[in-house]
């Protein structure tokens, strides 16, 4: 594997002008390897990425369910990986007219990763410096504790796909309060939750707060407090309790483990804990990366298409271009293909900004007719898809474009698949051509981990008490025992989790549409207590 | 055995009393009107995956570039370091994770190759998309182009016969002989890890087309390496002969007279190599009643015993594979073995049956070292083995060794199901210890008390 030479390497640099020039904004230093096929052989992804770990389990062919749930780089999802500099790969069979057009796509996945708001934890973590910071860490830990570190790695595993990437992502940036934690006590907690004021008095509070304010300018939180020091002498007092026992809440179930797990926090495992935090830390670091598949690479295909159609080294290669491109950005029959509905919604989500479509005055219109002539030449086309690469994610985006012009101009519908008995045969066939039945079934593809809380009311006598809050779907029953195996080990004493199963009634092998099967929920509790799983209906 | 049929024999039975408890299983096997499919859409291996979100990334698409899988020679120790490490994991008190021989296809370029990896599985709390799509009546997915709602837009055959079969047949060839590979590899390992026996030579074959070259054949006069000893022997005849030697008790051999026609040599001479042929039969009872775990534990089972088996016989292994509910049927390879789906009522007779028949007509027991295993759950509609004993009395006759597998249901009693009644009852298991074993297990039991149960089957 080597570094792609100069003459390439300017004729991309050339692409970056023209992919400026266009609107796109990233950083300058890139850098790009040239791989072999005999280098593809034998490098496994775990070395071409900077990914933090030796782990057995790479080594094995792993069952993967669903190529979903795999956020690591051990699979790679883009030619591109999201450092700084960015890195590409490119084959060094590929004629440069195709390096060119890879390098188009690669801009734009390295545009979106350096622009769109849910990528915002990356911008200023060093993941090639963290990365090898962290693999020598745990080589290093894995010579002084062998396999028990491997453990670790597989429990933490386990739990990584539940992290807190919402709550990580709403800290940054959040506008400071405004006012000093005394006064956030005071209002949010004391008045409230302590002395349980009726809303108008409570109301009354903030007035006088207010009118100290006023009169005494700067000195007016002192002012008020020393009121309050007379009407309610135990505050003080209260409020340096609440200063040290206080500890913010933890964000999700693996910063919990770390955090507060009587197992990890003895003496000797606190080198455990540095294991944990890395894994949780590249799979926040990765999580944006899946949950907006469909924007990146349609982003990527459209510039790359855009771009390349205007370049001259395309000369004398539009019919080998044309083919790749729709190899790359075709509709399947049968199938999603998340370049292709990436793409066409960019290119529509432009035409309809540059018609004014997303105003309220083509909204509120009904008549088919005159919303086919409806255009406005706003020429805002562009800006306005400059902006949703910014502010969506793969959900929201699906939610606010897909629409049923959308479907009909693109002619989707939603496939099914039924057994035809007498001819013994699996048909597909055109299930609907609705709208909200299609977004309905892009959602269902969606990644979306189940939702895992911890109940502290039923945490009793140490043991650990998790509540999957059902939304339609149950949790993958033969997974449920070993993943709470691991979570019983880093906490150190039993482990419990509430959730749903689901009974459903009515044939399967024959799947008959006609019926819609029965399903029946009901609650259930697991506990993992000395290594011993088991299982009782509440 | 449509449902008439069924009916009838199941009040011949009725008539003569030989119904059990179980009865409630077999009269669900009788209103039982299943097919026997290759599979649900999810499992039918033949049936290419509607294509996710998910499943295609930069590399495949743009540049054609298959995912690497590393440098060979990592894989190679990998399977002793892992086996390795999955021993230490029981030591330390967690379940082991490395399942050896599991049925994966890598799906690489639209190749589907059966294989035997050593796998293993992340587990995590993830949501259960098997239910959705259940739900759904299967396979949902998004689709792009013409056709009205309702309108059926393409079709794939559920078992592919016909002009599919000899495509099948070909790349099945090619197919089942990466699998020897594999199970070769994995029939050493069960046999150095899990300490199988080594199988008892029970006679050599002859082979028609091995032959070995050794210094065997000892020749007057000429030859690659003289045999010191035998001419020796040889001179001193003569030369008693000759009356040189008159006291034998001092013998003086400065005055031997060496002739050259008593030097012994040894040569190198082609022998006819005996190498032991052994046919396989895997039969398993494909009824009602095998549904989910019992079927998974047997069929796994059989395939352990067939890469053992492999390795016992240097590859010289022949398989055939048949199916039984109430009647028999041979089937073409392991894949259909594995997915032919639950139907039907239970027979064990009718497998007998054929197994006897295919050994007669094919003279099969003068050729090779003959082997029946035989996966069940246990049931029988001929409850005392009226017809199934006598069927097996006759293959006894010929087999090396007949093994038989019981994966109890959860319900049933341990040691009270049909097959193993009627075994027990019959005084076969003692009679005939070297040649018929018996190993009844739950059927939701591990790998290791699968292995085990292998080492009982084969043991000496």
């Amino acid at each position: 594997m080597e570094l792609i030479d100069q003459k390439t390497k300017m004729i991309m640099e050339g692409c970056k002008e023209r992919a400026r020039d266009a609107g796109l904004s990233f950083q300058d230093e890139t850098l790009e390897y040239v791989v072999t096929n005999r280098d593809m052989i034998e490098l496994m992804p775990k070395n071409m990425i900077p990914t933090l770990y030796d782990y057995w389990v790479h080594d094995v062919e792993v069952l993967r369910e669903q190529g979903k749930y795999d956020l690591y780089p051990s699979n790679p999802y883009e030619t591109v990986i999201n450092t700084r500099p960015a890195i590409s790969f490119y084959n060094d069979n590929n004629p440069d007219w195709l390096n060119v057009m890879i390098f188009y796509h690669v801009i734009g996945h390295i545009d979106f990763f350096q622009n769109n708001l849910y990528f915002r934890h990356t911008w200023e973590y060093d993941l090639t410096g963290q990365a090898l910071a962290d693999k020598r860490l745990i080589g290093r830990l894995r010579s002084e504790h062998g396999r028990w570190v491997d453990y670790l790695i597989e429990f933490a595993r386990g739990i990584d796909n539940l992290v807190g990437y919402h709550a990580e992502l709403a800290r940054i940036n959040r506008a400071k309060s405004g006012c000093s934690s005394r006064l956030d006590y005071y209002f949010d907690y004391f008045l409230q939750t302590v002395k349980q004021l009726r809303t108008s008095e409570y109301v009354q509070q903030i007035d006088h707060y207010n009118s100290c304010l006023e009169k005494h300018g700067a000195l007016g939180e002192q002012e008020f407090f020393a009121e309050i020091q007379k009407k309610y002498p135990e505050f003080e007092a209260s409020f340096e309790k609440f200063q040290d026992h206080y500890s913010p809440p933890s964000l999700d179930l693996l910063q919990f483990l770390i955090d507060h797990s009587p197992f990890l926090n003895l003496d000797e495992n606190k080198w455990m804990k540095s294991v944990l935090q890395i894994i949780r830390t590249t799979s926040i670091y990765f999580q944006p990366q899946i949950r907006t598949k469909i924007m990146n690479e349609g982003w990527a295909s459209y510039w790359h298409e855009t771009l390349f159609l205007q370049d001259e080294r395309i000369k004398g290669h539009e019919v080998a271009f044309a083919r790749v491109n729709a190899g790359v950005t075709s509709m399947p029959r049968v199938g999603l293909n998340p370049y292709a509905l990436g793409m066409r919604l960019f290119y529509w989500i432009e035409e309809q900004a540059e018609r004014g479509c997303y105003s309220m005055d083509f909204r509120r219109m009904q008549e088919l007719e005159v919303r086919k002539q409806f255009h406005r030449k706003t020429g805002q086309g562009r800006d306005y898809i400059f902006r949703a690469r910014e502010n969506f994610c793969d959900f929201t985006f699906i939610n606010s474009f897909v629409d049923q012009e959308f479907i009909d101009h693109n002619k989707l519908f939603v496939a099914g698949r039924r057994l035809n008995k007498q001819r013994m045969v699996w048909e597909y066939y055109v299930r609907s051509r609705k709208s909200d039945d299609y977004r309905q079934m892009l959602f269902a593809s969606l990644y979306h981990p189940p939702k895992i809380e911890i109940v502290a009311e039923k945490s009793t006598d140490g043991s650990l008490y998790l509540s999957h809050k059902i939304e339609g779907k149950p949790l993958v029953t033969e997974y449920v025992a070993n993943t709470m195996l691991g979570i019983e080990y880093l906490w150190g004493r039993p482990v419990k989790l509430e959730t749903s199963e689901a009974e459903v009634s009515g044939s399967e092998e024959t799947a008959d549409e006609d019926l819609q099967p029965q399903i029946s929920w009901t609650r259930v509790l697991y506990t993992m207590k000395d290594r011993q799983f088991s299982r009782e209906t509440i | 055995m449509s449902r008439e049929q069924r009916q009838k024999y199941y009040q011949r039975l009725q008539q003569e009393g030989r119904l059990t408890e179980q009865e409630e299983m077999l009269r669900r096997e009788l209103e039982d009107d299943r097919l026997h499919l290759v599979g649900d859409p999810d499992t039918d291996p033949r049936l290419p995956k509607l294509a996710d979100l998910y499943s295609s990334n930069d590399f495949a698409l743009l540049q054609q570039m298959d995912q690497g899988v590393g440098p060979l020679h990592s894989s190679i120790r990998s399977i002793d370091d892992l086996l390795e490490r999955d021993r230490l994991r029981e030591k330390d008190g967690f379940p082991r994770k490395i399942k050896v021989g599991k049925l994966v296809k890598p799906g690489r370029g639209n190749q589907e190759k059966v294989v035997v990896v050593p796998t293993t599985i992340e587990e995590k709390f993830i949501h259960d998309t098997r239910f959705r799509q259940k739900q759904e009546g299967g396979g949902g997915g998004g689709g792009h182009g013409e056709g009205e709602e309702g309108e059926v837009i393409g079709e794939q055959p559920v078992r592919q016969e016909g002009e599919g079969e000899g495509e099948g047949a070909g790349q099945g060839k090619g197919g089942a002989h990466d699998m020897e590979a594999n199970a070769y590899d994995l029939g050493r390992i069960l046999t150095e890890k899990f300490q199988l026996p080594n199988l008892k030579e029970k006679g050599k074959k002859r082979s028609l087309t091995r032959f070995t070259y050794d210094l065997t054949d000892k020749n007057r006069g000429f030859g690659q390496v003289l045999d010191k000893k035998a001419t020796l022997r040889q001179i001193i005849k003569t030369n008693i002969g000759l009356e040189y030697i008159p006291d034998v008790g001092n013998i003086d051999s400065t005055g031997f007279l060496i002739a050259p026609k008593d030097k012994i040599y040894r040569i190198l001479s082609r022998e006819k190599d005996y190498e032991s042929q052994a046919m396989v039969f895997f039969i398993r009872d494909y009824s009602g009643s095998m549904a989910g775990k019992a079927t998974e534990l047997v069929v796994t089972q059989h395939i352990l015993i067939y890469s053992w088996l492999l390795y016992q016989y240097g590859g010289q292994v022949e398989t055939r594979f048949l199916l039984h509910d109430t009647e028999a049927t041979e089937v073409e390879d392991f894949y259909t073995y594995y997915n032919s789906k639950v139907a039907g009522g239970t027979q064990v007779a009718a497998g007998y049956r054929l197994i006897n028949k295919i050994v007669q007509e094919e003279s099969l027991a003068a050729d090779y070292n003959i082997y029946i295993f035989h996966g069940t759950d246990g049931d029988d509609w001929d409850r005392e083995g009226r017809e199934t004993l006598p069927e097996l009395k006759k293959m006894l006759g010929y087999a090396s060794r007949v093994g038989i597998t019981i994966a109890e249901h959860r319900y049933a009693s341990s040691g009270g199901t049909e097959v193993e009644t009627y075994l027990k009852g019959s005084g076969l298991l003692e009679q005939a210890e070297e040649l018929l074993r018996l190993d009844s297990m739950k059927e939701d039991v591990g790998e290791d008390r699968i292995i085990e149960g292998i080492r009982k089957l084969v043991s000496e």
